[in-house]
């Protein structure tokens, strides 16, 4: 019984699409949206990691981190608005979200 | 080997639950715990795969700063916990269906169901082995030399980051009086210091 890359990359597919239902279920909590980008940034470092092992080669190790570095720097930028929304309007429901419509 | 799948299954299995957990749970706090319990069993994953820095990194990025961070929002925001669950079974089933495709496309483009995508199979038999020496010292080799500017842009894209986040929760608030050394240092004398003339038993008014 051996693990071979379609494993790795099911789990992945897995994670990827919990993400997109996420976003899809969760129509109240914009902080429940940020953290299934999380999942799904997780899912393209699983992706990443797996093809780079399988393969042999490091740089898909590498482009992980770099997906690390923009996952963390979306993550900080996401929340700072997200509390500067709070303060403005008290609330964080997505439906409420709805001050640039044209 | 056959520790070794067994140990993939049980972490695959455990990323994944809470994978769905962080969707459907009630309680914002218990989402951000599955996520970091998610992050965890990924690193373990990457630990199989043999990529020991990507999980250390995964660990220390993920668990120690962006759930973290997710924590604190979510407790700094006290928000209604039952009040946001209301249209979670309204959008279930175009979710669902959505997910489902989305999901079945994914692994159909995988070849997971016998499509005979002849590369990955190809790949698997080629092996895990990412050289001789050890994973940390293959990345450092690489990264500093062939990917040397990418590194400096994620250096700059921390920082934009950074910075940006200050400047966005920075706020003045009024009626907070704060001590500004350079006008206390420059005040001149007249301003400070007045010379009363003081009357015999008269005092100063």
């Amino acid at each position: 019984m051996t693990i071979g890359l379609g494993h790795y990359l099911f789990v992945a597919a897995a994670l990827f699409t919990f993400g997109v239902l996420g976003i899809f279920l969760n129509r109240k909590n914009v902080i429940i949206i940020l953290m299934c980008v999380e999942l799904m940034l997780l899912a393209v470092n699983i992706n990443l990691v797996a093809f780079s092992a399988f393969q042999g080669n490091v740089v898909g190790q590498v482009f992980a981190m770099l997906v690390l570095t923009v996952a963390a720097a979306e993550a900080a930028i996401g929340l700072a608005i997200l509390v500067v929304y709070f303060r403005i309007r008290g609330t964080v429901e997505v439906e409420d979200i709805n001050a640039m419509k044209g | 080997m056959l520790l070794q799948a067994i140990a993939f299954y049980v972490f695959a299995f455990v990323t994944m639950a809470s994978g769905a957990m962080v969707v459907v749970s009630r309680n914002p706090i218990y989402s951000v715990l599955f996520l970091i319990l998610a992050f965890f069993n990924a690193a373990a994953l990457f630990l199989l795969l043999g990529a020991e820095f990507i999980a250390m990194i995964l660990i220390i990025v993920y668990v120690g700063a962006v759930a973290v961070l997710f924590l604190f929002v979510v407790m700094m925001l006290d928000i209604k916990v039952t009040a946001l669950r209301e249209g979670f079974l309204k959008y279930f089933p175009i979710g669902a269906l959505i997910g489902l495709v989305l999901l079945g496309e994914i692994l159909f483009a995988l070849g997971v169901f016998g499509g005979g995508s002849a590369t990955i199979t190809s790949l698997d038999k080629a092996g895990v082995s990412v050289g001789t020496m050890d994973n940390t010292r293959a990345i450092g080799q690489v990264l500093y030399t062939q990917y040397f500017y990418l590194f400096q842009a994620a250096g700059a894209v921390l920082l934009v980051a950074m910075i940006g986040a200050i400047v966005l929760t920075l706020r003045r608030r009024p009626g907070v009086r704060r001590q500004r050394i350079s006008e206390q240092l420059f005040r001149p004398k007249d301003q400070a210091v007045t010379v009363v003339k003081v009357p015999t038993r008269g005092g100063v008014s």
